[in-house]
């Protein structure tokens, strides 16, 4: 059909390694993700805490990360940090990189959800004796995780989608970092890619599927 | 105290790439949006287990990482069948796809969000399908999907900095090769970012403001 002779073979013997580039993948995409849960709830105190100067860092980093390109983040985690002296390795870019990205998108699904909790739940836990750290943290903040447990795993899958950009910043460990790798040895550009690309598209499955599972289990009433 | 080795002539280099990401933007929402909107329909009006194989084919384009869909999409074009494409068309084909594959779903979420009452009123009115989906399911089904809609075509002018990988220099390439030669990348990063975000910011804006305004409560 095609004036092309597909070589599946070379790429499956090579999906070892692409598979070892998927582990880190993954590794990128959960720590990025852990911290940027971290970092969004740390935003979304900020907000809330009614001091001008907090709210406007947590406006700020909303803004930015949501509304310049992540590879645009990635680059300014390499070559604007590396300008001030700060040269990271490529993982440690990719990482800050993506989790920028993560907190601030997850920030705006928390002000989502925190719409979704009425005030009164604050205002009874403060009139039951809890100071405002401990009302937060024990009545609004697993309500807000619960709420936003969907968005959080579409940011997730996101994330796994963007360590696909560690290329540029000379990340070659992950799985299109080895895909590319494979490619400039082998020039099967689109059996490797198109390997790749399955496992990729398994990595969000399995992902996808894993979180209705966590959240069948864990939200049932 | 603060110099540097920007020239006109670089300015030009980077409105170019800036001009490149905008047409490039506008190619693939405009024709990925008329392809969201033939695929929701299609995709509602089938239900979901006729549509299974429309709804695994989008699902593809959002789970795989768009800098593969393009290295795919291109390797096929040059390689496979030795079509003789630009970079540009190929980098416009895969976006546009990519936005078919999010738009779809929002319309088939604005088109389940017009209530079935609404709909029957209007078919027991004597007007035809057509009809119907004109005068009765777009206005309001809009209302729904247009927020979402404009958060997309801004997440498209996002992604379109990786078609890059397709030879096509556009803002962030373009900064990049300055970045190179000038190696003054704080600078001119500030410069790439601050364009993405006073386009992107003001529309942001005006979506939410839409979504607060059309909302029911």
């Amino acid at each position: 059909m095609f004036n092309y002779t597909f070589q599946w073979k070379q790429a499956m013997a090579r999906l070892p390694q692409m598979l070892d580039g998927a582990v880190v993948t993954m590794q990128v995409a959960i720590l990025s993700m852990v911290l940027g849960i971290l970092l969004a709830i740390i935003l979304t105190m900020f907000r809330l805490s009614g001091i001008r100067i907090l709210s406007a860092v947590a406006k700020t980093w909303v803004e930015i990360a949501r509304n310049t390109p992540a590879l645009f983040q990635i680059y300014m985690a390499h070559f604007g940090l590396g300008s001030f002296g700060l040269h990271l390795s490529p993982f440690l870019s990719i990482l800050i990189g993506i989790t920028f990205n993560n907190a601030g998108y997850l920030t705006e699904n928390f002000r989502g959800a925190l719409k979704a909790i009425p005030d009164t739940q604050t205002r009874a836990a403060r009139s039951l004796g809890m100071g405002a750290a401990g009302a937060f943290r024990h009545v609004v903040l697993p309500q807000m995780l619960r709420i936003s447990f969907l968005p959080m795993t579409n940011q997730m899958v996101w994330a796994i989608l963007m360590t696909s950009l560690g290329v540029t910043v000379g990340m070659n460990t992950d799985l299109y970092g080895v895909t590319q790798d494979l490619n400039a040895l082998t020039f099967r550009t689109f059996e490797l890619f198109a390997l790749a690309a399955v496992i990729f598209y398994a990595i969000t499955k399995i992902v996808t599927l894993g979180a209705r599972l966590i959240a069948a289990r864990l939200f049932r009433y | 105290m603060f110099d540097t080795a920007l020239t006109t002539a670089d300015f030009v280099f980077l409105a170019k790439g800036a001009g490149m990401t905008i047409v490039v933007t506008i190619i693939s929402v405009i024709a990925g949006t008329v392809l969201g909107i033939v695929f929701g329909v299609i995709r509602y009006q089938l239900g979901a287990i006729w549509a299974a194989p429309l709804i695994f084919v989008l699902d593809i384009f959002r789970s795989i990482p768009l800098l593969i869909q393009l290295v795919l999409a291109n390797a096929f074009m040059g390689t496979i069948l030795r079509l003789n494409m630009s970079g540009f068309t190929v980098a416009c084909i895969v976006l546009s796809m990519y936005t078919a594959a999010y738009c779809a779903e929002i319309v088939r979420g604005g088109i389940e969000a017009v209530p079935a009452t609404t709909r029957r009123a209007a078919r027991s009115l004597g007007m035809s399908w057509g009809q119907d989906m004109r005068e009765i399911v777009l206005p309001l089904a809009t209302r729904v999907a247009l927020p979402s809609w404009i958060g997309l075509a801004l997440g498209v002018m996002k992604d379109s900095a990786l078609v890059y990988v397709v030879q096509v220099t556009e803002l962030l390439r373009s900064t990049q090769i300055l970045i190179t030669r000038l190696q003054e990348p704080l600078l001119l990063l500030m410069i790439c970012g601050a364009f993405y975000f006073v386009i992107s910011f003001p529309l942001a804006r005006f979506g939410g403001y839409l979504e607060k305004r059309w909302s029911n409560d």
